[in-house]
């Protein structure tokens, strides 16, 4: 029997759950005794011009070695943004900023003290004279360019995908129903539970050892390579157990550079680990885009025309946000069919901290979008949400189907996921008790919200197709070891690659060890992101695993004077066997004891892969307080073939959870000067157990054909389906009290507000 | 995230605790559960030279019975007063705020005197105290001082302990089978009220309603007078001043003062 697609548990978890995990921070690494602890001195103001920056009283301070200001970093190249090509190159970052600060958080200079506590009161000492400018936090603001972020950009846009001027005014012709609407989705925090942090020693080589808590070494590398203006050959990076990242840990910060460059100024090892305070201003936020959508089509429910315009946040300095309005608008007209579709996108600048990845990037914005415009245009002709959608879905389709915003969807059935999720739902007898709820005129309604998607994952980069590289190496004990050139962070690499090879090799999965994040053991890899790594790692491992066992046939061929053609291998007894003759056998393990025995292979996709699926949520919603209740969240998450049900199950749980934690929940807020007003995790309010319902996963498996394990990624459906649904549930509560909208996240205040201005509305429309 | 350098004495006694406030005088900070000041100075919001531990005083801690009153120890745990059948029998309102107040971790470190003393006007424990009309026991070198709760709580973080006095002991009046009504809107399970409401025998307090918990006075009298608990709740907000934050303006706190205090009413008749 196959081991793909059982419940095999992590092997991961017996160490976490006994003796823990060895973080960035926990590392008791020799090379690292001795070190020094740097603390950031981090801009207190949104916006202002640097004057001088006095580290004297720092310096002088019990415990303190060194102190620096931007001036003595200033001979390093300043950080243009990635994807520099495609975003304006001048608004550049310097490690620490030299003359203007930009955002609450951004780092001015460190202190550098033998012990953590001191660095803490020594920050406190270092004086820096602002010349505060005016704060831009406004989308409205940022347009106008009336303060402008990076004078020699002269404008706050980034990029800009599409104008104004490329709006066709006839895409809604014919339209009996046109309904438009302007709306947030809204800047969350990552907050994994470990924050960031960096271990850094150079070698007398002149090399730069760094352990990083990242999503892939080798992108680490890169990153600090560049911005530490040496080669890459000259750095490694080695990954530590990774306490949750979310997207937000990809790559290397400009604190890891600094930590690294401070390492090499004062000659010893040097060690950073940020507080939550400073996580919360300073790691890259997720989100941060407004929309303005029109929807239009027929009384009884063709959708035939719908524009989306986009503005994206990128904070203070471009990184990987600006460049999500790129994702959010292929993939703007999702799984349904729209004849008439346009969506434009603007990224700016603000004084905020910088936008990056966040669960999802891109794609959670677009199906909000979309879903959102699709109920008000339900609403507005009296139609169920569901009917809607099921009326526009693309119909089934196993070719590759083209978009018009250049997405090549690989195979779909949607409205099948759609109807799976209603059926497990029991959506009829949901409505039904909706219905009586209404009726009764009860204090607390209920509402139910659907969404439907489809996203992307596994995409390629820059560089081309997607691909990732893998080794497996079998040794004479009957062990094997995998290096992958992916990075996981709570996904279970470790379990999922050991079951894959398992299956080739009929080596048993705990005899497995699996490692990856050390650019010196493995130089290449794409990491974990963008959910790529089962159907390209986990696909290379199965490549490589194949062609150890072709590579081992030669060997035992030759051990047993036997034709290669004429064995078989076992995989019940990880052994080659003469056809006919079971005896004459060899163990795979022994083939490993003259020779290693291991094969490193590289995996290629043909392209990125499309999962789909359907959420729905039920909330109730109290009509006094507006206090918003998540009853139950039900979902079909098509990722194609699943590898081990636990594990996906596990990544849909965590994603259902942080998307409905922004539909119910979490905002990261500025004053109008921008000072960020949720700061810590009294202010922040993470999702807890306490506001979430058992989820209720229905499942549905559709392969797809572009890697021979027929997955697609799961990693982040979680977040693109729940959180529309979450939101339209709320909505959909209090829509009979004429309710059409409700911002994310759905506080009770807003609720309440949205409520009291119906309740105004329908007043007024009977008087007039 | 790590306080200020500060100095530590463990008191032995009550008397030496107070022998140590009057010492060390502004510098010095009572630890007891530390749930509140720890995470203060943590974040710099409060960096004290001196902290007098009184979590192990024995003297401070326990429950009794003195006449009409329940006396409760300043270093009594949440969870302790929670689940006490004393207080569950003789003030259920308190036990049942007690179990409220943050989460259980929190529960079993933080203390009833610490949240008092800490006087955050959207805490459980003060507005409790507040609507039971209980007094707390201030302890200074020149004796012990009875104060009422209505007259304790002077402002946003301030209390009417003068420098060199301890918050020793609370009492709350016995009333075994009274009914009362308790309502605290979260977010969150864990988090502080947006606005809470507590009512019992005639009396109203609200939590995150102005600087300190405050009586709904204007509601208190038209139930005295013999109005319905939903007219009454209706002059809830009437005279508060609530702040503004995230998660509420006034207007809505006002509001959501008075649906609480009707919910709180309508729990007791």
């Amino acid at each position: 029997m196959s081991i793909l697609g059982t419940r095999v548990l992590r092997t991961e978890d017996p160490r976490f759950l006994t003796t823990g995990g060895v973080y960035t921070e926990d590392l008791t690494d020799e090379a690292l005794d001795g070190a020094c602890h740097v603390f950031f001195v981090r801009s207190p103001i949104a916006h202002a011009r640097i004057g001088r920056v006095d580290l004297s009283a720092a310096l002088a301070a019990p415990g303190v070695i060194a102190a620096f200001s931007g001036a003595d970093l200033a001979d390093l190249p300043a950080i243009e943004p990635m994807m520099a090509g495609m975003l304006n190159a001048k608004m550049t970052r310097r490690l620490l900023a030299i003359d203007k600060v930009r955002f609450v958080g951004d780092p001015v200079a460190v202190v550098v003290t033998e012990d953590p506590y001191q660095g803490e009161d020594a920050v406190e000492l270092v004086d820096v004279d602002y010349d505060p400018l005016p704060a831009v936090v406004d989308f409205d603001d940022a347009l106008s360019n009336e303060t402008i972020l990076f004078e020699d950009a002269g404008t706050n846009v980034v990029v800009e995908f599409g104008n104004a001027g490329s709006l066709k005014p006839e895409l809604f012709d014919g339209c009996e129903v046109v309904v438009s609407h302007t709306f947030g989705n809204q800047r969350v925090a990552p907050a994994p539970m470990e924050s960031r942090a960096a271990a850094a020693v150079w070698g007398e080589d002149g090399r730069l050892t760094t352990w990083i808590p990242n999503q892939g070494a080798q992108s680490a590398r890169d990153d600090l390579a560049k911005m530490l203006d040496v080669e890459a050959s000259q750095v490694r990076v080695i990954t530590p157990d990774v306490g949750g990242a979310f997207g937000a840990k990809f790559g290397a910060d400009p604190e890891h550079a600094v930590v690294a460059w401070v390492a090499r100024q004062l000659g010893r090892p040097a060690r950073w680990t940020e507080t939550r305070f400073e996580n919360l201003i300073s790691m890259t936020h997720g989100r941060g885009q407004r929309h303005t959508i029109m929807i239009g089509g027929s009384r009884d429910g063709d959708v035939l025309g719908y524009r989306l315009e986009i503005i994206q946040d990128g904070g203070a300095y471009p990184r990987i946000g600006a460049v999500l309005p790129f994702l959010t608008i292929m993939m703007a007209t999702g799984p349904y069919s729209i004849p008439n579709a346009e969506a434009i996108g603007t990224s700016v600048v603000t004084t905020t901290t910088p936008i990056g990845a966040y669960r999802g990037a891109g794609r959670p914005e677009a199906t909000a979008a979309l879903e959102r415009a699709l109920d008000l245009f339900a609403a507005e002709i009296g139609m169920d949400p569901a009917d809607v959608r099921r009326r526009n879905l693309l119909p089934p389709f196993t070719e590759p189907h083209q978009t018009a915003f250049g997405a090549l969807y690989d195979s779909g059935d949607y409205a099948a996921a759609l109807d799976k999720a209603l059926e497990a739902a029991g959506y009829a007898d949901l409505r039904a008790e909706q219905a009586s709820r209404r009726a009764s005129g009860g204090t607390v309604q209920m509402g139910i919200g659907v969404s439907c998607y489809v996203e992307i994952t596994g995409g390629g980069d820059e560089s081309g197709a997607p691909q990732e590289n893998a080794t497996v190496e079998v040794h004479p004990d009957g062990t094997a070891t995998i290096l992958t050139g992916t990075s996981p962070h709570g996904q279970g690499h470790s379990t999922a690659w050991a079951m894959i090879a398992s299956e080739e090799l009929g080596i048993p999965v705990e005899n497995f060890t699996v490692r990856w994040g050390d650019t010196d053991l493995i130089p290449v890899g794409g990491g974990t992101g963008g959910s790529r790594s089962l159907q390209q790692g986990g696909a290379a491992v199965q490549q490589a695993s194949k062609e150890l066992i072709e590579l081992a046939r030669e060997r035992a061929a030759a051990a047993l004077e036997a034709s290669a053609a004429d064995l078989q291998f076992d995989p019940g007894r990880s052994a080659f066997a003469v056809a006919g003759d079971p005896d004459a056998s060899v163990r795979l393990a022994d083939l490993a004891k003259d020779e290693r025995l291991f094969v490193h292979s590289i995996f290629t996709a043909p392209g990125a892969t499309f999962p789909f699926g359907t959420h729905v949520a039920v909330a109730e919603v109290d009509t006094e307080t507006g206090k918003a209740v998540l009853r139950r969240v039900i979902t079909v998450d098509d990722a194609g073939l699943v590898l081990n049900p636990l594990l996906a199950e596990g990544q849909r749980h965590g994603g259902i959870a942080q998307g409905a934690a922004q539909a119910l929940l979490e905002e990261v807020v500025y004053d109008a000067d921008g000072n960020p007003l949720t700061a810590s995790f009294a202010d922040y309010p993470i999702v807890s157990a306490t506001e979430l319902p058992s989820f209720e996963l229905a499942s549905m498996e559709t392969p797809t054909s572009y890697n021979p394990l027929g997955v697609k990624g799961i990693g982040e459906a979680g977040t693109i389906g729940a959180t529309p649904a979450v939101q339209s549930a709320i909505i959909d509560a209090v829509a009979h009290l004429g309710v059409r909208h409700v911002e994310m996240p759905t506080t009770p205040m807003r609720v309440w507000r949205a409520l009291v201005e119906a309740s105004a509305q329908g007043t007024d429309s009977e008087s007039a | 995230m790590i306080p200020a350098p500060f100095d530590y004495v463990a008191a032995e006694s009550a008397a030496h605790a107070i022998e140590l406030l009057s010492q060390h005088g502004d510098d010095a900070k009572v630890l007891a559960g530390g749930h509140s000041l720890l995470p203060m100075m943590k974040l710099r919001l409060a960096a004290p030279e001196v902290l007098i531990d009184i979590a192990r005083v024995a003297d401070l801690a326990g429950i009794s019975v003195d006449g009409d009153e329940l006396v409760i120890g300043a270093t009594t745990r949440h969870a302790d007063l929670a689940s006490s059948e004393l207080v569950r029998a003789d003030a259920p309102l308190l036990a049942h705020a007690a179990s409220l107040v943050g989460d259980p971790q929190i529960r079993h470190r933080g203390t009833i005197g610490g949240s008092l003393a800490h006087a955050d006007p959207a805490a459980d424990l003060p507005m409790a105290l507040v609507a039971l009309g209980g007094s707390v026991e201030l302890t200074s070198a020149g004796g012990t001082r009875l104060v009422a709760a209505d007259d304790f709580f002077a402002g946003f973080f301030e209390t009417a302990l003068e420098p060199g006095e301890l918050l020793t002991a609370v009492r709350v009046p016995r009333r075994p089978g009274v009914a009362w009504g308790y309502q605290k809107f979260v977010r969150r399970a864990n988090d502080w009220a947006i606005v809470g409401a507590a009512a019992i025998d005639g009396r109203i307090a609200l939590a995150n309603m102005g600087s300190v918990p405050v009586r709904a006075r204007a509601a208190e009298q038209a139930l005295a007078d013999g109005a319905s608990a939903a007219d009454a709740a209706r002059l809830a907000a009437d005279g508060t001043s609530p702040g503004e934050d995230i998660h509420a303006d006034r207007a809505f706190r006002q509001h959501l003062a008075r649906v609480l205090t009707r919910r709180a009413l309508e729990h007791i008749s």
